[in-house]
């Protein structure tokens, strides 16, 4: 019987193999090269060689290439990314792919890496376009943020044909609906606009989670910017109650409220309209829970954060442009208290454009959902 | 081994001609038979924006001048590749811009041969009138090297295979500019070069065009600059590779990065220099003009034109005529000898592309797209032809076997006489 078995199935490998098609093993021992590509170009005259294998073979690697996106990094990505589009594009230009169950399944399993999921809706689309529609509405609050972003866009689709057609009540629901899905910052704000027109409220800073509650101490020097690498003494410890040596006088921690929509940091209503000088933030934030998130900035000065007394990340570019979540900063939250501290540069440029000196912070869950303080 | 290569090594086995005989080889080199109608990168085979390749289409009214146009998935200012029958352009879409694309078209048809599409690494945040998209690629012949504002550098075969792929804002975390990155790339003795300057981690790096792989990594000014190395002609056989920024004109040698002179007296961040023959037309107090040896060493200042300062778009040598053009599109003619002012001519502005030029015909594309032709053979340059192409274009223009390529936020056309 398992001579049978092994019989037939050489049958169907010999009889369905095309000539440019590569065994399991082929697949499997190309991916494991493509997976190890890493920093400098580390790995990358392997994967060439790795790469033409791969693309050699039909449309069976599809799925392993998917699943050899899990966990890889945003590199080898790009080298599966790039196998699995060219085996496509070849099979549509062939006319001989034919549906693959395996493929929605594969998209259905939310344990795989967003990035894989979101190539196999996208291979599903330009495979068999009607599928990807039926299933795309079902999508609306899966983790994987791209797949999650069309699902709102159909919402939002609908709802400004509901519009048209005069049927305000509809395009309202509708749009809420879009609203407790969405997580891209173009989308709530386009959602909440939408919603504004109709009269409807909208509460965008805690949409978004934006930290509003701040202690703010400064300005401290930075004439000529050389501050951004002076360590001044809340870089060593935060004492709330402490006095500093400040940039034309005595600096003290000052409570900052921001009233802001989007929630910005004014600086400047705290320290005055100053120049090359720094300023720090601190905030705490309570997690219900040790877990890995994402600190998202928009800032247009330079800064540096520290998370519980780590220092994460620190940019010196000034009045380049800001956008929210323009950083995107991957960092653990410990279990209860997390303290947070932003320092925060101004420059001496003196165009009326450079006289901006805040910032805005929110944290998120890896696929982008905010995460809100425990303690509000 | 490539055409650039084998070109290369025939010259360095030449070491010792005279200055005749290097002008000849260098012109073949650059612009001649090895090229063929092949446009490499920004601005073409020097660098120059020039094409000497048959009669360009002249636009006047009526005319029927738009060979084929192809439909791009997104915005991009980087400027077509023409590799044989090959164009080769890049875009970004997606609402991040995120989504990179590299892609072909045959140049006859414009049918597209194929789309390869990537995920940003880098941070992919730009002024809305950029796009990550603003690098030009460059190519060897063989292969294509695509260049993008989140400072991912993608290396493909002609037929759409990668080769290797390179993350620098991974590599270098703080490579970024949030207004973004533009600086093109150069290929020169089989290393990539990219400018990655900005405020922050700013440097230069050459790559391996078969790896990838860090040839060399200098630190650079830390001020943003949005200008592309120019190839620089150095002894016979032997090129350097000019980095351009706020300080100045720094040539370096390809294979190693080793500075080999530096011009310091400060030069413009976003017009790039050009190149024609041995002198170099860099945007510095105005326009300076400086003249290489036959010793590859420091280079000569012959002029400096305040009235020849460039704006946005890059300087241009077409014979013994040099053009700039300022904010207000007024195109300026200057003699390449002396940087004396000639004639100026208002255009319909604004630009951000730079000008290009086939024979006598200068073509020159506003940010509302159009398409201006000037005449150049006259004493004073003269509008002959314009065609609308009804589509924001930042992009500059590139020429292939008498034809020429325009690039828009959603089309790539190809202009031709017939």
């Amino acid at each position: 019987m398992r001579l049978n078995w092994i019989l037939f199935a050489a049958g169907l490998v010999f009889l369905e193999r095309p000539a440019w098609s590569v065994s399991d093993v082929e697949v499997a021992g190309a991916i494991a090269v493509l997976r190890g590509v890493g920093p400098e170009g580390k790995g990358n005259q392997e994967a060439t060689d790795a790469w033409k294998t791969l693309v050699s073979g039909d449309q069976r690697v599809l799925i392993p290439i998917l699943k050899g996106m899990d966990g890889a990094n945003d590199l080898a990505s790009n080298w599966l990314r790039g196998a699995a589009d060219a085996v496509v594009s070849r099979g549509l230009e062939k006319k001989d792919l034919t549906p693959m169950v395996e493929l929605g399944e594969f998209l259905l399993e939310t344990g795989h890496s967003p990035k894989g999921r979101r190539l196999a809706y996208e291979i599903l689309d330009r495979t068999d376009h009607s599928a990807a529609q039926l299933i795309l509405p079902g999508l609306l609050h899966d983790p994987a943020p791209e797949l999650r972003r069309d699902a709102v866009q159909r919402l939002m689709d609908e709802a400004g044909v509901a519009k048209r057609a005069g049927r305000k009540e509809l395009a309202v629901i509708v749009l809420r609906q879009a609203l407790g899905a969405a997580r891209d910052a173009d989308q709530l704000d386009a959602l909440s606009k939408s919603l504004r027109e109709f009269d409807r409220k909208v509460d965008l800073p805690a949409l978004f989670g934006f930290l509003l509650d701040w202690k703010v101490a400064g300005p401290f020097d930075s004439t000529k910017g050389v501050g951004f690498d002076v360590g001044y003494p809340p870089e060593k410890g935060v004492d709330l109650t402490a006095e500093y040596e400040g940039k034309g006088g005595k600096v003290l921690w000052k409570p900052f409220k921001s009233q802001d929509e989007f929630g910005l940091v004014d600086v400047n209503k705290v320290c005055g309209l100053i120049k090359g000088a720094a300023a720090y933030a601190y905030t705490e934030f309570v997690s219900d829970r040790a877990r890995p998130v994402e600190l998202r900035l928009g800032c247009e000065n330079a800064w540096k954060i520290w998370v519980n007394g780590s220092y994460l990340f620190g940019r010196d570019e000034y009045h380049r442009g800001k956008e929210i979540d323009q950083y995107r900063l991957a960092t653990e939250l410990q279990a209860g208290i997390n303290r947070i501290l932003v320092k925060l540069c101004q420059d001496e440029q003196k165009e009326e454009w450079t006289v901006e000196w805040q910032f805005q912070l929110r944290i998120c869950d890896p696929y982008g959902a905010p995460v809100r303080s425990a303690s509000k | 081994m490539n055409r650039l290569q084998e070109a290369g090594q025939e010259r360095v086995a030449t070491g010792g001609l005279s200055m005749a005989v290097w002008v000849l080889l260098a012109t073949s080199f650059f612009g001649g038979p090895l090229w063929g109608a092949d446009w490499l990168q920004f601005r073409g085979p020097l660098g120059s924006g020039v094409s000497e390749e048959g009669l360009g289409p002249v636009l006047r009214p009526g005319g029927h001048a738009i060979a084929w146009s192809s439909e791009l998935p997104g915005r991009g200012l980087s400027s077509p590749v023409i590799v044989g029958d090959r164009v080769f352009v890049t875009c970004s879409s997606g609402p991040r811009q995120d989504r990179l694309h590299v892609m072909c078209f045959g140049s006859k048809d414009g049918v597209k041969r194929w789309d390869r599409q990537f995920l940003a690494t880098g941070r992919t945040m730009c002024h809305a009138k950029s796009s990550v998209a603003a690098p030009t690629p460059a190519s060897d012949g063989e292969r294509i090297y695509a260049f993008f504002s989140s400072n991912d550098v993608f290396c493909l075969d002609l037929d759409g295979n990668l080769v290797w792929l390179r993350g620098l804002t991974r590599d270098y975390p703080n490579a970024s500019n949030s207004l973004g990155m533009s600086s093109s790339l150069a290929v020169v003795e089989g290393v990539v070069v990219a400018q990655v300057e900005n405020d922050s981690e700013s440097f230069a790096v050459g790559l391996d065009c078969r790896t990838g792989i860090n040839r060399w990594k200098m630190d650079r000014p830390k001020r943003a600059n949005w200008t592309s190395p120019v190839v620089i002609p150095a002894t016979v056989g032997k090129h350097l590779v000019g980095l351009q920024s706020s300080a100045g004109l720094t040539a370096v040698e390809p294979g190693t990065g080793k500075e080999v002179w530096s011009y310091s007296e400060g030069a413009a961040t976003i017009p790039s220099s050009a190149v024609s023959g041995r002198v170099v037309y860099v945007p510095s107090n105005g326009l300076t003009a400086l003249e290489i040896g036959e010793s590859g060493g420091a280079p000569k200042q012959l002029w400096r034109s305040a009235q020849l300062r460039p704006s946005t778009p890059s300087p241009i040598v077409v014979g013994d005529r040099v053009f700039t053009m300022n904010d207000a599109g007024v195109l300026s003619c200057g003699e390449t000898a002396t940087g004396s002012r000639v004639w100026q001519l208002r255009l319909k502005g604004p630009f951000s592309a730079s000008p290009v030029a086939l024979g006598k015909l200068m073509y020159t594309v506003n940010e509302a797209g159009l398409v201006q032709v000037v005449d150049l053979a006259g004493p004073e340059g003269e509008v002959v032809g314009e065609l609308d192409l009804k589509q924001p274009i930042l992009s500059t223009p590139s020429i292939s076997s008498g034809s020429v390529f325009v690039r828009g936020d959603r089309t790539l056309w190809k202009i031709s006489n017939s």
